[in-house]
């Protein structure tokens, strides 16, 4: 009886099953990758706003607190948005006649509200609180970056579950004492989960600095922070 | 059609025949159940029959796989796109107090048949979300009703009329005041003749200001009222016994024995949230002083009041004025007629343990008549009331609150007098729908149409609208600066929450345009009323004061002490022919507004149209009562059309079998078959009003009943999500209770039930938990609706819900025992129970509904896909799956009505009652700011806000001091089905009724309380 299969198809079978393999292996990684590239989480893109403001100019060079605009953030889960009269506060003396402000002052003329595109955008089922975030020694920098070198906002972390879930599962590593919530840090002197930026990101144990985890692990039993319950579905998700 | 609608068909024959004995202790909830129909078993043992039906889709085998090739490859694309960009609008100049992501209250109230019920509003960044009571409001107490929190979706139905109309075409508000400045310069000249206006019920002050400014400004017009609702008889009844007119105010909070004449006090009167509130409260079995009131109910079609009775005696409602003569005769009452014997269908046993417990309860007993009955009946009530000395104490009698108090039939046949002899040439209609609601006997059409000139305001382009020259769009009360009165007189400011959506008119600006005074607002109009009240000194703070409170201090109406002594010589008339003429032959038909629908005026509201009926759980439909007997007789199955022709008129209804019916006596409702109400009520239902007789009576005799062979398919919920035949629910009297306190608590924690799952400890932090007392539960709804507007609920319509599909997270179960003629009722809340070891959890594969650390069991929406494993594990019955888009997701102004902290379901994932979970959230993180736990009382679930009677308790169970853990506690707490070992966190209180010692004791309680069902176990299938 001759043989169907030419000796050579062993190879190819060889091949196809490790290729195969390979392939959806390539496929996996490649997936993974398109889905957290700044393509799709939209981190570190700038976007196009109707006034190109400037937090580098309003918070590092002028000292503006970010309370002075985000009026709710301590008070309410939105962090607020400042109105049009908080802009010409100033605006109406300073750079008055600037073309980059003729946006600003014809919403303040003709009542008509000035549309910011969203650059911090979570889906709808996550319900983020920024009030209580901040009241337990989540500094702004943590989820915003360093907002203070931002001359046009963009976004400084992916917003991933994994990333909200690395500092619910271990808020010892993101907990900063509360007076310096709303201080922009260069290093990551102050948390035991920061990298370089100030911005929170998850390190392996072996990275942490001893003494900043038993300081955050102190805050959070001072600051009564529920650890149990920071990983609840509901938490976030209702 | 399903099965489910046609399984009340089948058992028609099978019912009546008593194969069950009556007084059988068994707990049924319909008719099918009773007899064990064939068709009840089979949905029974289905379980899900809705998700079975489905395989009689004619989608072949091919089509079937293409759709879900093409549904596949379209859901991997729209996988792959970036959600929507969004903006954020912040405002130009921000508004005081306004914090975004957090909602303000204000408090305004909701005139309904001219009272006003106080509320608070959320509102939600100018949006108005959700209504509550206002706690203080005398007619609230913090309270609403099913109506009330329904209210909120007709502010922003897209049907509500949105532009004025002149003879069918769309004109403008200012060509309106064109048209009628000019005729009013003639109207000046003639003093107003021919000018007549014809209003609803008013209590507002500064509109009846209004009215009376303009009749002296034009002394040959007319002010008329006609209003559906409106206390025709109770206002006759009280000119009969006291030759004035005054208002009836009850104070149940004083009553230890309380005797209904076919008054459905718990639900349709101007007090009913706060008559609820006070009367339950005197039956709780923990608290309340002076012991448990007794409540004896005689009444015609079933109501929740019948229900919530110790005794309730069905009796037709033209014998009515017999009992009550003979009742007045048994306690001595002058004037009355010795002779008179209480009506056949009374017992004597029944008659004699009544009359003497109210003659032994003087001062401390309560007489109510109902508002359907005849004025003679009110004013025997009036006599026993005074005979037994309960004028002043349970009753007090106060000046009329509306402002002007007439007999609205009277006032009406008036106004068509007027216009036969062709004295009206222009008649303004401010609000109400008198095409629609006035009994075809007025001929109201026809006379209509001979008056040159007619104006009409309402909410919606309806029926009146058609046949009127000119249309305005009414401003929703939401929308309206007004004010109103309570019951008891208290004043309220209405506010506005809103900008008119759709630039409705309130009546004060109409009636500015007939004043001559165009261009005032509502705004200057009430605000310069009060300033005339409240004095001009430190007037703002004052305006404010009353605008925040809700109430205008010091306006309730003192009780007066003038009223003279009842008279019933204008009663004794024709009582003393000992023969009851009005009872004529043939059968009665009794009228009574719709539990859920009222009126009709909100029929095109979808949340009150899909409400299940409080004891029939019809939804959708109205349909005619009759009694099981009545039916055998004239052959008739539920679902039948029948023909009612009462004085050659003739209205073609759906037969309903109604346990507790009396026999030959037909119950039909108003608030349906309205021919122009919007895309939800429009043509649903049949229209009572076509053949309700002219004058103040709301039952009639003579009426001949005919089949007609048609049958009509009824949605009815009642046979949904059954738990067939457990121990669900447990009564026992209020004497045995107090012999043997802790009988229940050996009962229902008897031993240690193993269990596969490990324990969790709890113990730490918050558990949340709830107890819901049976005793306290009316079963009026108000918590239905309450969570549908918190949790962004859709309706599904009638089709869906005859299939089973309908989404309340809320139900409440309506159970019977006894026999088909006067059974007992019990009502029971159910939603998820939130179980320790909840069996729907571990079957779900993906994790998509867990547990939190506090206890909830919850649903995590956008990690539910689909599978219904949980709702096919849950013995309660409580999830609802999205089995289509229900949730209307284009109509812009529907988008303004959702609550934002909750997330808006889409099709094919499951729900269920979450424990108002954002609610819970809201309260926690308020907690955590200050580092303080909860305190007791702060989260409150909308179902518990929204109860009149304080049913439902929710609260943190380690917490040892709050009201939800006393309750827990309870002897009389129990878990249903608990001996599933499902841990429920939400728990029930036992029902207690209190029977007269002479009277036999309720079935469900007869043997030492355990109620035994009749499920046989081997058929039982878990």
């Amino acid at each position: 009886m001759p043989q169907i299969f030419h000796p050579s198809t062993n190879t190819i079978a060889r091949a196809s099953v490790f290729g195969g393999l390979a392939l959806i292996a390539v496929a996996v990684y490649a997936g993974n990758a398109f889905l957290r590239s700044s393509y799709v989480t939209q981190v570190d893109v700038v976007r196009d706003q109707p006034v190109p403001f400037s937090h580098d100019h309003h918070v590092a060079g002028l000292g503006i607190d970010c309370r002075y605009c985000h009026s709710t953030v301590e008070t309410s889960a939105f962090a607020g948005m400042p109105a049009t009269e908080v802009c010409m506060g100033c605006h109406s003396q300073i750079w008055k006649d600037s073309a980059l402000l003729a946006p600003l002052r014809e919403s303040y003329e003709k009542g008509k509200p000035l549309k910011w595109t969203r650059v911090y955008d979570v889906p709808d089922f996550v319900y983020f609180n920024h009030s209580i975030h901040v009241a337990k020694g989540i500094a702004c920098q943590s989820c915003h970056g360093p907002v203070d070198r931002m001359p046009l906002m963009r976004k400084a972390t992916t917003l991933h579950m994994e990333w909200c879930l690395a500092c619910h599962r271990h808020p010892e590593l993101a907990v900063r004492p509360r007076e310096e919530v709303l201080r922009f840090n260069r290093s990551s002197t102050r948390q035991a989960g920061t990298v370089s930026d100030g911005t929170f990101e998850l390190r392996r144990p072996m990275a942490r600095d001893p003494e900043l985890v038993r300081q955050g692990e102190e805050l959070v039993k001072q600051y009564g922070i529920a650890t149990k319950q920071l990983t609840d579905c509901v938490i976030c998700h209702r | 059609m399903s099965d489910a609608m046609h399984a009340a068909d089948r058992s028609a024959a099978q019912f009546a025949g008593g194969r069950f004995p009556r007084g059988g202790r068994a707990f049924w909830r319909s008719l099918e159940e009773y007899s064990r129909t064939p068709a009840f078993e089979e949905l029974l043992h289905r379980e899900f029959p809705s998700q079975l039906d489905q395989w009689n889709d004619p989608i072949g085998r091919r089509r079937f796989l293409t759709l879900m090739a093409a549904s596949l490859a379209l859901g991997g694309i729209a996988g792959c796109t970036r959600p929507p960009q969004e903006t954020i609008v912040p405002y130009v100049k921000a508004p005081e107090e306004l914090v975004p992501g957090k909602p303000l209250f204000y408090a305004t109230a909701m005139p309904r048949g001219g009272y006003a019920l106080g509320l608070l509003v959320e509102s939600h960044m100018g949006r108005p979300t959700k209504i509550e009571g206002n706690p203080e409001h005398p007619a609230s107490l913090g309270a609403t009703d099913a109506i009330a929190q329904a209210s909120i979706l007709s502010l922003y139905d897209p049907d509500r009329s949105q532009t004025v109309m002149h003879r069918g075409a769309i004109s403008t508000w200012d060509k309106f005041i064109t048209e009628l400045s000019g005729q009013r310069e003639k109207l000046v000249a003639s003093g107003g003749a021919g000018l007549r206006i014809l209003t609803e019920t008013i209590t507002s002050p500064t509109l009846a200001g209004q009215l009376r400014a303009l009749l002296k400004e034009l002394p040959e017009s007319r002010w008329h009222q006609y209003d559906p609702s409106a206390p025709d008889n109770a206002r006759a009844g009280a000119r009969q016994a006291f030759g004035q007119d005054a208002d009836v105010v009850y104070h149940f909070e004083k009553a230890d024995v309380v005797l209904s004449l076919d008054a459905d006090f718990l639900l349709s009167l101007p007090g009913s949230v706060r008559y609820a509130r006070d009367f339950i409260d005197r039956r709780r079995a923990s608290g309340g002083s002076g012991g448990m009131n007794r409540l004896y109910v005689v009444e015609s079609t079933p109501t929740i009041t019948g229900a919530t009775a110790d005794h309730r005696l069905p009796l037709r409602p033209s014998q009515m004025e017999r009992l009550a003569m003979a009742i007045a005769a048994r306690l001595g009452v002058e004037g009355a007629n010795t002779t008179a014997a209480s009506p056949p269908g009374v017992s004597q046993q029944w008659f004699t343990a009544l009359a003497e417990d109210l003659a032994s309860n003087r001062g401390r007993s309560l007489v109510i008549a109902g508002a359907g009955q005849p004025p003679a009946v009110h004013a025997l009530v009036h006599a026993i009331n005074a005979a037994l000395e309960n004028a002043g104490q349970t009753v007090s009698y106060i000046e009329p609150v509306e402002a002007q108090p007439v007999i609205h039939h009277e006032s009406l046949s008036e106004l068509l007098r007027d216009i036969d002899a062709g004295n009206v040439q222009t008649l303004v209609i401010l609000g109400g729908n008198p095409v629609y609601s006035v009994p075809d006997s007025y001929e109201f059409v026809d006379r209509l149409a001979k008056v040159r000139e007619r104006i009409h305001l309402s909410e919606y382009y309806d029926e009146t609208s058609f046949l009127c020259d000119w249309h305005i769009p009414a401003a929703h009360y939401l929308e309206s600066w007004s004010d109103a009165r309570a019951f008891d007189g208290t004043a309220t400011i209405l506010q506005p929450l809103i900008s008119p959506l759709y630039e409705g008119k309130t009546a004060h600006e109409v009636l500015t345009v007939l004043q001559g005074q165009t261009g005032r607002s509502a705004f200057e109009i009430v605000q310069e009323h009060w300033k005339r009240q409240l004095g001009n000194e430190d007037f703002g703070r004052a305006w404010r004061k009353a605008l925040h409170d809700g109430v205008v201090a010091g306006t309730e109406v003192q009780a007066s002490g003038e009223v003279s002594a009842p008279r019933l010589d204008e009663v004794r008339g024709p009582r003393s022919e000992a023969g009851d003429q009005r009872v004529g032959n043939g059968i009665e038909v009794e009228f009574r507004l719709d539990p859920t629908l009222g009126d009709g005026s909100l029929s095109n509201n979808g949340w009150l149209q899909e409400l299940p009926k409080p004891l029939s759980k019809i939804v959708w439909d109205n349909v005619a009562s009759l009694s099981a007997i009545a039916a055998q007789r004239l052959g008739i199955a539920s679902g039948d059309v029948i023909e009612v022709t009462l004085d050659g008129r003739t209205l073609r209804a759906p037969a309903w079998i109604t346990p507790g019916q009396p026999d030959d006596c037909i119950g039909l409702t108003l608030g349906y078959g309205r021919n122009r109400s919007g895309r939800v009520g429009t043509g649903v239902g049949y229209r009572a009003a076509s053949i309700m007789p002219a004058g103040g009576s709301r039952f009639a005799s003579g009426a001949t009943v005919k089949r007609t062979g048609d049958k009509h398919p009824i949605s009815t919920t009642q046979n949904h999500h059954a738990m067939e035949g457990r121990d669900i629910v447990r009564v026992t009297t209020q004497q045995r209770f107090a012999q043997d306190p802790q009988h229940r608590s050996e009962s229902s924690h008897g031993h240690e039930l193993p269990s596969l799952y490990p324990e969790y400890d709890y113990t730490t932090g918050n558990a949340w938990g709830m107890v819901i007392d049976q005793t306290a539960c009316i079963g009026c709804n108000a918590c239905v609706v309450a969570c549908q507007a918190e949790n962004n609920i859709p309706i599904v319509g009638k089709e869906q819900v005859a299939v089973g599909r309908e989404m309340h997270w809320l139900r409440i179960d309506s159970y019977h025992v006894g026999g088909l003629d006067n059974p007992e009722t019990y009502f029971q809340p159910m939603m998820c129970v939130h179980c320790e070891k909840a069996p729907c959890e571990v079957v779900c594969p993906v994790a998509a509904t867990v547990h939190d650390s506090e206890g909830t069991s919850n649903m995590i929406y956008n990690r539910c896909v689909g599978t219904r494993y949980c709702s096919n594990n849950c013995p309660y019955k409580v999830r609802r799956f999205n089995f289509l888009a229900y949730t209307d997701e284009t109509t812009p102004s529907l988008k303004l009505l959702r609550n934002p902290d909750v997330t808006v379901r889409s099709r094919g994932v499951m729900e269920k009652c979450s424990y108002c979970i954002q609610r819970i959230s809201a309260g926690r993180i308020a907690a955590k700011l200050d580092n303080r736990p909860i305190a007791d009382g702060e989260v409150i679930t909308a179902c518990q806000q929204a109860c009149p009677t304080r049913a439902i308790v929710f609260g943190n169970l380690n917490d040892q001091r709050s009201e939800v853990r006393r309750l827990k506690e309870s002897p009389l707490n129990y878990g249903v089905l608990a001996e599933l070992n499902t841990q429920p966190r939400t728990t029930y209180l036992a029902r207690i009724v209190n029977p007269h010692p002479d009277l036999p004791i309720p079935d469900a309680a007869e043997t030492h309380g355990e109620a035994q069902v009749h499920a046989e176990p081997d058929k039982a299938h878990s």
